[in-house]
């Protein structure tokens, strides 16, 4: 029952039931439902099996796309999840959060009319990945024997997940050293769970912990221990940096301060990580805007203003500076957005926050933007119109706006190098300038993707692997023969 | 992990002695944690007042006020905490100033003590000045004097040592001629505020403990942020002390009280809860 080309060509792309806005907008339960397995199957029927496979190119880590989704024609799921795997640790993550309409659908031959008509790559990555992971299908993979090496790992986001995994299946012995009380990262403290369902995070979470990585939660590195003690004192032998960017800008107008106006990071973080949309059971206070405003067009500014609709906000403005085709957040947030009905006010930039006497936000005065010359990145730069401001009312102003790199590790690190911004310098491999100590993801890159995380954390595991491979050839004796058990003091 | 070992009530205010083997090595003096009593807690955050590295356990005077400290002042000695994070915030910079003088009211009694110490073991002369509505409110008192020159007590209604605030000694010691080169203090805002005002004509260097909002205390939200000198800065990561004369107290005041209907709301819920449970009881 092989397909022709042209047979293949007829099938319209699937796209994934989803709860109607004006249910969703009620809840924090997932959006898209996914697919039935014949909604799979039939999508999967779509994809050519091009020979030049554009879509591998378009893949930041190459996952054989054609192959998996032929796969999913044969109707091997499971098989389908773990060819992924190979090169994609994270699939039910990615399938849900990649740009996919600038990476792999993006250059895929039956969108390049019509980006919507792409084969739908990451929808079908998501439902193999759900599939083995929900029939309990997901293999225990095999584990080298214990090399004797130990590995710190700093920051359990996507980035420092993809080292750990890695590293624990080449026989060393890991441990995750996080902040919060959770691990995941963004994707637990940032991703709203309407798109990024904790309990997905925790069962890789789990995953690992299986293969016998320890975590240790509550734990601030920089503070509790300095990256050197992690050596000298803990006998770590190498030490992995996925910290992530960290700290929110906050956009200098007048009224920045006011009661009412956060950045997107606390916002989510409330919401998110200490669930204070289920308050007053969980405990964390939130404050709930009638009229919100969110500043800035990417993901970060999707999530904040899609937030604030299910907590309550009557209204939710998106103040973004550029045109709607340059906002970075991905296609399907917009879209999702416009559908729940929030607001878009292009082209537009705040200059003050007004408050109140008892100092609480009340509304903005903004200047309207018209687009330029091209900047270096070929974006045509948004200017100022002179004297064309408007004003509109807002009780609430979430600032997500873009980040800054969190000094607290590299001011506690002062002999590895940063660039100009803070980030901390490697080379391709992940190498930072300190010998035995690798970073990775957003704390290198800046704000990136998951998959970028990821990719740096798969590269930096290669290269710990080859250096400290190195260093017992060179020694000739096995390591960690001082190091004993108990000397840690958890 | 992180088990409630000592636990005593001072008043409103309770001793909470945890283990946190870890946190004990690496804390120093004027640095804090952030706390969570169950998974359904708010993170607050808690300055440590003691430690001991043999034992492992630190010391937390937690002054109960809402429902947070209200549910960890309900904890009992075997319980465990379900967070416990730190140490956080810069340490106090401790030299040889001269002579050093410490306010601290409510939990600040308690958290001028290692900073005292350290400045003690820096060499200073350690003047420790703490004030509580009644006598019987203080607490910490053996440790204290333990590591000052002098402990000067203020009190409300005048049962113990002057009758007013820390301030009102600040200010009686200034008068009179007394040479301080370096102030610290630890407590509510009003009297960080007030003590200030009392240094700023002399120009002593003052620290104070800023107690603004937080939440993740790592520097990635912004909720803790102050206005000093001019310039915002992330209490929980640039801070907590800051400079007395240069803090914003209209605006922290004001971006303290953020929450103050949610605080109200939940903390009546929980009392509504709690009778409710006495009734099934039968208690009630
Ligand atoms: C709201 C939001 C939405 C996003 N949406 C998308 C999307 O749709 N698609 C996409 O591809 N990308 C998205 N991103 C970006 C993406 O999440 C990040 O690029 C990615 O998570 C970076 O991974 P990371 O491992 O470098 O760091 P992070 O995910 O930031 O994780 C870092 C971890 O390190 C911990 N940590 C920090 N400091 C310390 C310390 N001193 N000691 C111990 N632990 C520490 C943190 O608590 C955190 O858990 C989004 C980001 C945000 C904030
Ligand atoms: C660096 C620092 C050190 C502190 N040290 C101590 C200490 O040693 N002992 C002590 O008893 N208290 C300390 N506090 C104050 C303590 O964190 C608050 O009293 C506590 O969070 C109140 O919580 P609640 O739910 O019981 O009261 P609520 O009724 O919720 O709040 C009472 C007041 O506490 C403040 N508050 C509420 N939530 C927070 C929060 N997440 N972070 C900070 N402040 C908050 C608000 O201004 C509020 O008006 C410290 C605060 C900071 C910033
Ligand atoms: S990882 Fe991302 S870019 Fe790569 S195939 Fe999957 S969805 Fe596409
Ligand atoms: S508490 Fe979040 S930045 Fe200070």
């Amino acid at each position: 029952m092989e397909l022709t080309a042209k047979e293949r060509m007829a099938i319209e792309r699937h796209g994934m039931a989803e709860q109607p806005p004006d249910l969703r907008n009620r809840n924090f339960e997932e959006v898209p439902y996914g697919y039935t397995p014949e909604e799979a199957v039939a999508e999967a029927q779509r994809c050519l099996s091009c020979k030049k496979m554009q879509c591998i190119s378009g893949c930041p880590v190459e996952v054989p796309i054609p192959e998996f989704i032929a796969l999913v024609a044969e109707e091997k799921f499971a098989e389908a999840a773990r060819l992924i795997k190979t090169k994609n640790v994270l699939p039910a993550i990615c399938g849900r959060v990649c740009p996919q309409e600038s990476q792999c659908e993006g250059v895929c031959i039956r969108g390049k009319k019509d980006i919507t008509k792409a084969v739908a790559i990451g929808n079908l990555e998501r439902f193999v990945a759900d599939y083995e992971r929900e029939n309990n299908l997901m293999e225990v993979p095999e584990i080298k024997d214990k090399n004797g090496f130990k590995v710190a790992v700093i920051g359990s986001g996507p980035s420092g997940l993809t080292v750990a995994g890695d590293l624990i299946k080449l026989g060393y012995e890991v441990t995750i050293y996080e902040a919060f009380h959770r691990g995941g990262g963004v994707l637990v403290y940032g991703i709203p769970e309407f798109r990024m369902p904790k309990r997905i995070v925790e069962a890789e979470i789990r995953a690992l912990e299986d293969l016998g990585v320890k975590i240790y939660y509550n734990s601030v590195i920089g503070r509790l221990h300095k990256v050197d003690d992690l050596f000298k004192t803990l006998g770590f032998n190498a030490v992995y940096i996925g910290v992530g960017a960290g700290l929110p800008i906050f956009l200098d107008i007048p009224g920045k301060n006011l009661n009412g106006v956060f950045s997107a990071n606390e916002y989510l973080t409330r919401s998110n990580l200490m669930k204070s949309y289920l308050f007053p059971k969980y405990r964390t206070p939130m404050i709930i805007g009638k009229k919100v405003a969110v500043l800035g067009g990417g993901n970060v500014a999707m999530d904040s203003a899609r937030t604030a609709i299910r907590l309550g906000a009557e209204k939710v403005t998106i103040v973004y500076r550029r045109a709607r085709e340059q906002m970075p957040a991905r296609a399907a947030e917009v879209h999702h957005a416009e559908q729940e009905k929030i607001e878009f006010r292009l082209l537009s930039s705040p200059v003050e926050i007004y408050g109140n006497e008892e100092g609480w936000a009340t509304g903005m005065k903004c200047q309207r933007y018209e687009l330029g010359e091209p900047d270096e990145s070929g974006r045509q730069r948004p200017v100022p119109i002179k004297d064309s401001f408007f004003e509109f009312d807002c009780d609430q102003v979430l600032m997500s706006i873009g980040g800054q790199a969190n000094p607290l590790i590299t001011s506690t690190t002062p002999d590895m190098k940063i660039n100009k911004w803070g980030y901390i310098e490697t080379d391709d491999w992940g190498r930072t300038n300190k010998e035995f100590v690798y970073a990775g993801g957003d704390i290198v890159t800046g704000a990136a993707t998951v998959i970028s995380a990821m990719g740096a954390g798969r590269r930096a595991a290669k290269a710990i692997h080859e250096d400290l491979m190195k260093e017992t050839d060179e020694t000739l004796q096995p390591p960690g023969g001082e190091t004993e058990e108990g000397d840690e003091e958890k | 992990m992180y088990e409630l070992i000592e636990k005593a009530e001072i008043f409103n205010v309770h001793k909470m002695v945890i283990k946190a083997p870890e946190i004990a090595h690496s804390i120093q003096a004027g640095q804090f944690v952030i706390i969570m009593g169950n998974e359904y807690s708010e993170r607050i955050p808690i300055t440590v007042s003691d430690w001991n590295t043999d034992t492992g356990a630190i010391t937390l005077y937690v002054l109960e006020l809402g429902i947070s400290t209200l549910e960890l002042a309900r904890m009992k000695v075997g319980d465990s905490l379900y967070v416990v994070t730190g140490p956080l915030g810069i340490p106090s910079e401790i030299k040889k100033y001269g002579t050093v003088a410490l306010g601290g009211g409510c939990y600040g009694i308690g958290g001028i003590y290692p900073i005292a110490k350290a400045c003690k073991e820096a060499g200073n002369k350690v003047i420790s000045i703490i004030e509580a509505r009644y006598s019987f409110m203080f607490y910490h008192e053996k440790e204290l004097h333990a590591v000052s020159d002098q402990v000067l007590y203020a009190t409300s209604d005048g049962s113990k040592g002057k009758k007013g605030k820390v301030e009102d000694v600040i200010r009686e010691m200034l008068e009179k001629g007394v040479k301080i080169d370096q102030a610290f203090f630890i407590g509510c805002t009003q009297m960080l505020e007030r003590c200030s005002e009392a240094t700023r004509p002399y120009a002593i260097p003052t620290k104070v403990a800023l107690n603004s909002i937080m939440l993740d205390g790592t520097g990635m939200c912004g909720a803790c942020r102050v206005s000093v000198g001019g310039e915002t800065k992330f209490a929980c990561v640039d801070g907590p002390e800051f400079d007395g004369h240069k803090v914003d107290w209209k605006e922290l005041n004001r971006r303290r009280s953020a929450y103050t209907e949610q605080e109200s709301v939940i903390y009546q819920s929980y009392s509504h809860e709690c009778m409710a449970e006495k009734k099934l009881r039968g208690e009630l």
